[in-house]
């Protein structure tokens, strides 16, 4: 596992911290050096709602390593209020329920684990809102 | 040791400037496992039941998932800047890592990071509100103007022992604050501590082990009973001063025990008194309870909180829930929303989503 990774995406993974451009207000997520929509480069940190629908999403039942312990479990496109498009796993939601337009919104949870000794995983995921 | 028959001094603490609760969170997940349910596996159905479910956390939930968003329901109801928290202590007795904070990890997913203290209390049950007495000693002497209290748990039972009916997992987090911008004023706390061996787990061992008949009158009925009544004692009130009393919850029935021995009615203790529905959820068990009763109280109102902690004490605070009509914008889930967004699962996928199937 990529410790150093990890460490460096850690706060857009806990709290959906993105950047909002300073030139054309663009709010971009993931952060990135250039703005997409301006291609210009001074950018700010902004926090998203963490509220948003479902895009599209797709079940999975064969998971990749280190994923099996939440599967089998829906992988979406999720259309943040603020515009950007993230790909995030849903929990908290019966997978046969699940269905495009849903409300959804932000939570941090555990993504995986690096077995009994290492470290834990910690990022994003969206549920159906509770409120 | 002190003879407490002859003990004349003041034992209630008070901070150097008043302090108060500017916010608070519950979080509970959202899966249920009937009491019924481990029963029919163990005994055939043949055991008496101390709660109806209790909750369990989900396969991607632990200490840390479930402290960020009580701790961000509690920031969204105060209204305040997470860089003006100075410190962010977890009272559990399952952090996920033996050695690394829980703590720091929170902090930073609320985005009270860097500027802040941040540490893990231990104390079995209540963990939490030793973290909020801390709390209200750091910002009762200026220290910060905010500290993030959190008691959260998953708790642990042997399968087939008797705390596997109720061991549940949830809590609640608090901001401590000035008490000219609080919900609920702390108007004294106490703590009445003994080594009293009642219950525990040694390092390594995946499951604790209790004293049987030994953790009620010895340790559950004594500590609370002890704290609660000097609490009162020295801040000249009685049950008949309190709108609403809660306690450690470890079953549906005990709460109720020492309550009415203490003094208080059925009516005192209802609102707060979750463990039927969720079972023992330890560290957060009482501070949980609180949540639900500050849900629904009402201006001026006055209470108890006294949690209870194996090895052994009790915490007692008497809370006074300010003049001003709770306005807090409808945003937050409420303890009773979380209470109703319940799934019922079977025994096969508590072991699962628990981890007690050997993969490997």
């Amino acid at each position: 596992m990529e410790i150093s990774r990890h460490w460096r995406l850690q706060q857009q993974r806990y709290g959906l911290l993105g950047e909002k451009c300073n030139h054309c207000g663009e709010k971009l997520f993931p952060p990135r050096d250039v703005c997409p929509e301006c291609t210009q480069d001074s950018q700010e940190l902004y926090r998203f709602s963490g509220k948003g629908e479902v895009y599209s999403y797709s079940k999975v039942f064969d998971p990749p390593a280190g994923y099996e312990g939440t599967a089998p479990y829906t992988m979406a496109l999720v259309k943040l209020e603020e515009g950007p498009l993230v790909t995030a796993q849903l929990t908290d939601v019966d997978n046969d329920i699940v269905e495009i337009g849903m409300l959804v919104e932000m939570v941090t949870r555990k993504l995986r684990e690096d077995g009994n000794r290492g470290m834990l995983v910690y990022g994003y995921k969206f549920r159906p809102r509770l409120k | 040791m002190t003879d407490l028959r002859r003990d004349t001094r003041t034992r209630v603490m008070q901070p150097a400037r008043m302090v108060g609760i500017v916010g608070y969170g519950a979080y509970l997940p959202r899966f249920r496992l009937p009491a019924s349910e481990i029963s029919r596996v163990w005994t055939e159905g043949q055991s008496s039941l101390p709660v109806q479910e209790k909750a369990v956390a989900g396969p991607d939930e632990d200490v840390v998932t479930m402290s960020i968003e009580a701790a961000r329901n509690a920031i969204m109801r105060a209204g305040v800047d997470p860089q003006d928290i100075g410190a962010v202590w977890i009272g559990s007795e399952s952090h996920p890592y033996a050695v690394k904070p829980t703590a720091t990890i929170v902090a930073e997913a609320i985005g009270a990071v860097p500027h802040t203290q941040a540490a893990d209390w231990q104390f079995a049950c209540k963990g939490g509100t030793e973290a909020m007495q801390a709390a209200i000693a750091f910002v009762g002497s200026c220290m910060s103007d905010y500290a993030c209290a959190i008691g959260m748990d998953t708790a642990q039972g042997r399968p087939g022992d008797a705390l596997e009916y109720t061991a549940g997992s949830g809590g609640a987090a608090f901001l401590l604050g000035p008490a000219d911008k609080s919900v609920a004023v702390v108007e004294g706390t106490y703590s009445f501590v003994t080594d009293t061996p009642d219950f525990w787990r040694r390092s390594n061992a995946n499951y604790p082990q209790h004293g049987q008949r030994f953790t009620g009158e010895p340790a559950y009925f004594r500590h609370i009973t002890s704290a609660a009544e000097r609490l009162m004692d020295e801040m000249g009130t009685g049950p008949q001063d309190s709108d609403f009393a809660v306690f450690h919850q470890p079953n549906s029935k005990i709460p109720g025990r020492v309550g009415r021995y203490l003094g208080f009615t059925s009516a005192q203790l209802e609102v707060g008194l979750l463990a039927p529905e969720i079972g023992n959820v330890y560290a957060g068990s009482a501070l949980v309870g609180l949540t639900a009763v500050l849900d629904s109280c009402d201006p001026g109102d006055r209470g108890l909180l006294v949690s209870f902690g194996s090895g052994a004490g009790s915490d007692a605070f008497q809370l006074r829930i300010s003049d001003q009509p709770l306005d807090f914008p409808d945003v937050v889930p409420s303890t009773r929303d979380y209470l109703e967004r319940r799934t019922t699962i079977d025994y096969s996928t508590y072991t699962r989503y628990l981890g007690k199937l050997a993969l490997e």
